[in-house]
């Protein structure tokens, strides 16, 4: 859909766990449609140390109530100043900003997501079941067990395999540890990941091995989110330096240089 | 309605709100937003003789108050411009003006002779003031005989209306101005970014891929302004002010200081209809103060 500046106003900001937030958030319009992987330039005010607006996934939509939802957490002085936003109040994005996961012809598609990784990972699993009626099965890591980010709503998606690297719950260790990863793979049809870049390399690097497709969500510093500045780029082996906020964040990780 | 027109050059503008060159693409990225055709003025992304990948990522650091960048020019070259980008963004109703640069004076000379042959562009901006390239760029615009050298050049190889962009990076701007002037240049353009760095402090590195950057935003502001209340007191051809203008109020200070227009540039970043904010705020700032035209405001500083 047209992207668009828009205040909404905060129906709820609910603390999940020790860290990480949902925010819900309505708009005054409908939303023609949101696609999975995309995300929204939000303007911190009041936080002098925040001058540039903030990149966050969409992690949910409802188009009956005109409400979206974000997840993030607390990474400095302008995800601080979100947290303690309160219902009521307003927050002005711009969005809907970026590509989007794209679904072939396929059938069984395994979903990775790390930390706040997992927001477009819920987006992306409604689209694949309710439009494609693909259940997805989801690969989800946490640090522990506390910091499991609303189970119910991806176990009515589909299938959830959990690691934690404590063990506390699901498979001890990384999600590139897990069982699906590892041994169930062969009729895998497609990949997506977004999560920490080193947690994607590995993912991707799996994906490379087994002959998997694979699409993952770069989350690069950003200057705009909207193509103007050209301060996000992603070094790819067929174009050399893309825009990520408008070719990406979503790319097939084989065309990535994986720089750093 | 005030009358918001202003003359630089061969060119009448509708008003004196221009985009600063490398914020706003080359105007589609904003068309969700706002009609670009209402802008005075669209200044494109840097663009060179040949195409240049630009420095690696990381290109931004945030600051206070503002933001470095290093993004070294990276476009698809002037033959590309031609074909493919120039043919799209001539549907704006407005002026389309194409920022030439080069690493050596050929390359600035041919970027130009192209653009006098485009139709629809009829003024040239020339960025002898990029900081983030280690070929030409800055250095054409802080040694006076090289800025020389490099005006002079592409006065003959364009003979529409030439806007040279000063860079900050210089004791005495004022000599520079002066300078490009008497080259024959028909206006000036400043501030360019201004060099400088972040660090981070945990792991002991640049925030930057090249360790320095141009910085730009609110922090630049009362830079930009002195410089251009310096200019503008010195030269007789227009001077087109830039740095750090988030608001109409921002834009007002500049012509108050002896700017004929403004380009607005980071601002794009965190409000993409920015610069349709300023026209209609400086139009409603002069109805309110009763004056029937911009020159009212053009270097009205009291002192
Ligand atoms: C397309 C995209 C989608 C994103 N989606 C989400 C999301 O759904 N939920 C969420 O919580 N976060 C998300 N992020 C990351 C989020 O934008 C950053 O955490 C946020 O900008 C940090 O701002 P801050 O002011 O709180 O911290 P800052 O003070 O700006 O930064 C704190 C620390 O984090 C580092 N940092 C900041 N931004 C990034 C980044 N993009 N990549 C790597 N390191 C960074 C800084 O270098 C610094 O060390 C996304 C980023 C992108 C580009
Ligand atoms: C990301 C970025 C890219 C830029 N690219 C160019 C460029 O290609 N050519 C140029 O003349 N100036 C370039 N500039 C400088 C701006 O046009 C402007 O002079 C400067 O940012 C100061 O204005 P501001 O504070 O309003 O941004 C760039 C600035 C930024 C922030
Ligand atoms: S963030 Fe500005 S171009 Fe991508």
């Amino acid at each position: 859909m047209k992207k668009r500046i828009e205040d909404l106003k905060i129906l709820e900001n609910k603390r999940l766990n020790e860290e990480f937030f949902v925010l819900k958030l309505k708009s005054d319009q409908t939303f023609e449609k949101i696609l999975p992987g995309q995300f929204a330039e939000v303007r911190v005010d009041g936080s002098p140390t925040t001058f540039l607006r903030r990149p966050i996934s969409i992690y949910d939509v409802d188009y009956d109530e005109n409400t979206l939802y974000l997840l993030f957490k607390i990474a400095g002085d302008g995800t601080l100043k979100i947290s303690e936003l309160k219902a009521g109040e307003n927050l002005n994005l711009v969005y809907p900003l970026g590509n989007s996961f794209t679904v072939g012809n396929v059938k069984r598609v395994l979903l990775i997501g790390g930390g706040t990784g997992v927001a477009p990972m819920l987006i992306l699993g409604k689209y694949l079941k309710n439009e494609f009626k693909i259940t997805p099965e989801f690969l989800l890591g946490y640090r522990s067990k506390e910091l499991i980010i609303e189970k119910d709503k991806f176990n009515s998606l589909g299938t959830v395999y959990i690691t934690t690297e404590d063990g506390s719950e699901g498979h001890k260790g990384l999600v590139t540890h897990h069982p699906v990863l590892q041994e169930n793979n062969e009729d895998i049809d497609q990949i997506y990941c977004c999560g920490p870049e080193p947690m994607m390399k590995a993912v991707s690097g799996i994906a490379k091995d087994n002959n998997i497709p694979c699409e993952v969500s770069m989350e690069n510093l950003m200057g705009c989110g909207i193509g103007a500045c050209l301060c996000c780029v992603v070094d790819t082996y067929d174009e050399g330096n893309v825009i990520t906020c408008t070719q990406g964040p979503v790319f097939n990780s084989n065309r990535l240089k994986w720089q750093i | 309605m005030a009358d918001l027109a202003i003359r630089i050059g061969k060119i009448k503008f509708k008003n004196p709100v221009m985009t600063a060159s490398g914020t706003f693409g080359f105007g589609p990225e904003f068309d969700d937003f706002i009609d670009v055709s209402r802008i005075g003025a669209v200044l494109v992304k840097g663009i060179t003789g040949s195409e240049r990948q630009g420095n690696p990522y990381p290109r931004m650091a945030e600051t206070a108050s503002g933001m470095l960048n290093t993004v070294g020019l990276q476009n698809k070259g002037i033959d590309y411009f031609v074909e493919k980008i120039y043919p799209e963004i001539i549907k704006y109703d407005t002026e389309i003006i194409v920022n030439v640069n080069g690493g050596t004076i050929e390359e600035y000379c041919m970027v130009a002779e192209k653009c006098n042959k485009l139709e629809r562009i009829n003024a040239i901006e020339l960025n002898i003031s990029c900081p983030n390239v280690t070929q030409g760029g800055m250095i054409f615009g802080t040694h006076c005989p090289s800025t020389i050298a490099v005006t002079d050049a592409v006065r003959k190889s364009f003979n529409k209306t030439l806007i040279v962009k000063l860079s900050p990076n210089v004791t005495d701007i004022v000599e520079f101005a002066q300078a490009v002037e008497g080259c024959g240049a028909d206006a000036v353009s400043l501030i360019n970014t201004l060099l400088g760095m972040a660090i981070d402090a945990k792991t002991h590195r640049s925030k930057l891929s090249t360790i320095t950057g141009g910085l730009s935003g609110p922090a630049v502001k009362p830079i930009a302004l002195r410089m251009v209340w310096q200019v503008a007191n010195a030269v007789k051809i227009p001077v087109i002010g830039i740095g750090g203008i988030m608001n109409t109020n921002d834009a007002i200070e500049f012509f108050l200081a002896g700017a004929s227009a403004v380009q607005i540039g980071t601002a794009n970043f965190i409000n993409p209809a920015v610069t349709i904010e300023i026209i209609d705020g400086i139009n409603r700032y002069l109805n309110n103060k009763g004056f029937s035209s911009i020159h009212n405001l053009i270097g009205a500083l009291e002192v």
